[in-house]
């Protein structure tokens, strides 16, 4: 069976190609998603991404509980709105998922997973709440719309009431409100400013519309990957999955390993893997004609390493990829393309933000 | 629905030939393989003098999405290629009939030409896809 979001007609009013995405019928691109890409890059796009999961924990253990369940901290989140990524570890220290995490009190929490991986995501929520005494709730009453770029916040701002447009004043990056009938956050998945909005299903579509009529242009899952790419942002099910530990995906950094006493799902896994540690996520670029692809091997002198996600990056002109590679990798690989064993540049995994090159 | 000249010849693999009535052909890829393919980002063109027969690679498409080979649709020696295409690849997504042409080839037989499908031919085999 497959899911459609309730913004469904409205992609296809626009004449968008849609594909099957994890169950899910989305748009992966109206027209084309290079001008897609420039128009987040520029001035303001947006994305549905209401087929993502958001799930409420609420209860006197939820930070107790969430505490136990993610690699991250959430006693670091002490500000109400502030948000944390955090990966979800299995026993192994294999990602079960990436997640973000609102914190409004210590028994109120809101978590919003990836939409590909629901079903076991939520089998492990619920198996792991079993122990404390917390209640989720599934928000799918909720639909979710993503603006992004640098004209996007005010474009957003001149939609949302005067009290909505008071309660966002001075919001920093990674935080979220509930503003009257929206849930209004500073996050995002292109590397520009922007809101990612929650509000109730039967008001998506026409908020979406008023976005529309102000000129932000509909972007599909086309532009969000090379967006989400050249941001140096990982995709679940690609750049890491249950098998890859979160330290060979670049997520080292969202490990909360401090307290040593905080025990959490996957840490005496992780904390062997850390000693052992072989492999590491890298950036990879190629100036010239192709476009590096995930799957392609990749050789330096110190082994074998594959690349995970690979793609054009629109804003640079030349192809950019994320690749796991041995630890001992220097500044300069071969990457299998189309049979033939090309040279490219290694560099840290990200390489545009805010529109500009950070290579 | 995609666009198919009917002046124009197609072979199933998406590539389109026009009968320029000189002994010459000019060769680019259909709007539904354009579609497919998604916005290009490079186009690797055969060099001009080199001979081919039906069925080879001659070229290669790239797009965000994937790389595409393009086969030769008749026997023939490249005498141009389409240099705007080094800049422009998306020209073979706004214009694949007409600024976006691949190459053209001085061909030996035009019986080959006339062996490809015709417009309503093309449109059939997209049916049958």
């Amino acid at each position: 069976m497959t899911n459609k979001t309730v913004l469904h007609a409205k992609h296809l009013e626009a004449g968008a190609k849609m594909v099957d995405f994890h169950g899910w019928e989305m748009p992966i691109r109206y027209g084309s998603q290079i001008e897609e890409h420039q128009a987040v890059r520029t001035s303001a796009g947006m994305f549905d991404v209401s087929h993502m999961t958001v799930v409420d924990v609420k209860g006197e253990q939820a930070q107790a509980y969430l505490q136990y369940l993610l690699a991250n901290d959430v006693a670091k989140l002490t500000e109400k709105g502030k948000a944390l990524y955090s990966a979800m570890l299995n026993e192994q220290g294999g990602v079960i998922d990436d997640l973000i995490v609102y914190y409004f009190a210590c028994d109120d929490y809101r978590l919003v997973v990836n939409s590909a991986t629901r079903e076991k995501d939520l089998a492990w929520l619920n198996q792991v709440a079993a122990d404390f005494k917390v209640t989720l709730t599934e928000r799918d009453d909720l639909a979710m719309i993503a603006v992004q770029g640098p004209k996007a916040k005010a474009i957003a701002e001149s939609l949302f009431t005067a009290e909505q447009n008071a309660a966002i004043a001075g919001m920093k990056y990674f935080n979220g409100v509930q503003a009257g009938d929206l849930f209004i956050a500073t996050t995002g998945y292109t590397g520009e400013a922007g809101y990612e909005i929650l509000l109730a299903n039967e008001k998506a579509a026409d908020f979406w519309q008023q976005l529309l009529d102000k000129g932000v242009e509909p972007c599909g899952l086309g532009a969000r990957d090379t967006l989400r790419l050249e941001a140096g942002m990982n995709l679940y099910g690609q750049d890491m999955d249950e098998q890859t530990s979160p330290l060979a995906a670049n997520m080292g950094w969202t490990i909360a390993w401090q307290p040593e006493d905080r025990q959490f799902i996957g840490r005496d896994a992780l904390t062997q893997a850390k000693a052992e540690q072989t492999e590491k996520m890298i950036g990879l670029v190629m100036e010239e004609k192709g476009v590096l692809r995930a799957g392609c091997k990749v050789r330096c002198e110190a082994g074998e390493g594959v690349i995970t996600s690979g793609t054009f990056s629109p804003t640079l002109g030349f192809s950019i990829a994320f690749a796991r590679v041995p630890l001992e990798i220097g500044d300069s690989a071969e990457v299998e393309m189309r049979k033939k064993w090309v040279k490219v540049k290694v560099v840290k995994p990200t390489f545009v933000r805010n529109g500009q090159s950070v290579l | 629905m995609s666009n198919i000249p009917a002046e124009l010849r197609f072979t199933s693999s998406h590539e389109w030939v026009r009968n320029e009535g000189n002994g010459t052909v000019t060769v680019g890829i259909s709007d539904h393989a354009q579609d497919l393919l998604g916005d290009l980002v490079h186009v690797d063109l055969p060099d001009v003098g080199d001979g081919f027969t039906a069925g080879d690679e001659i070229a290669v498409v790239e797009s965000v999405k994937a790389a595409s080979d393009v086969y030769c649709p008749v026997a023939g020696e490249v005498i141009e290629v389409n240099e705007e295409l080094e800049d422009s690849p998306e020209l073979v997504n706004t214009d694949p009939y007409g600024d976006g042409w691949l190459f053209k080839l001085k061909i030996e037989d035009e019986g080959e030409v006339e062996s490809l499908l015709d417009a309503e031919g093309y449109e059939q085999s997209l049916d049958d896809e």
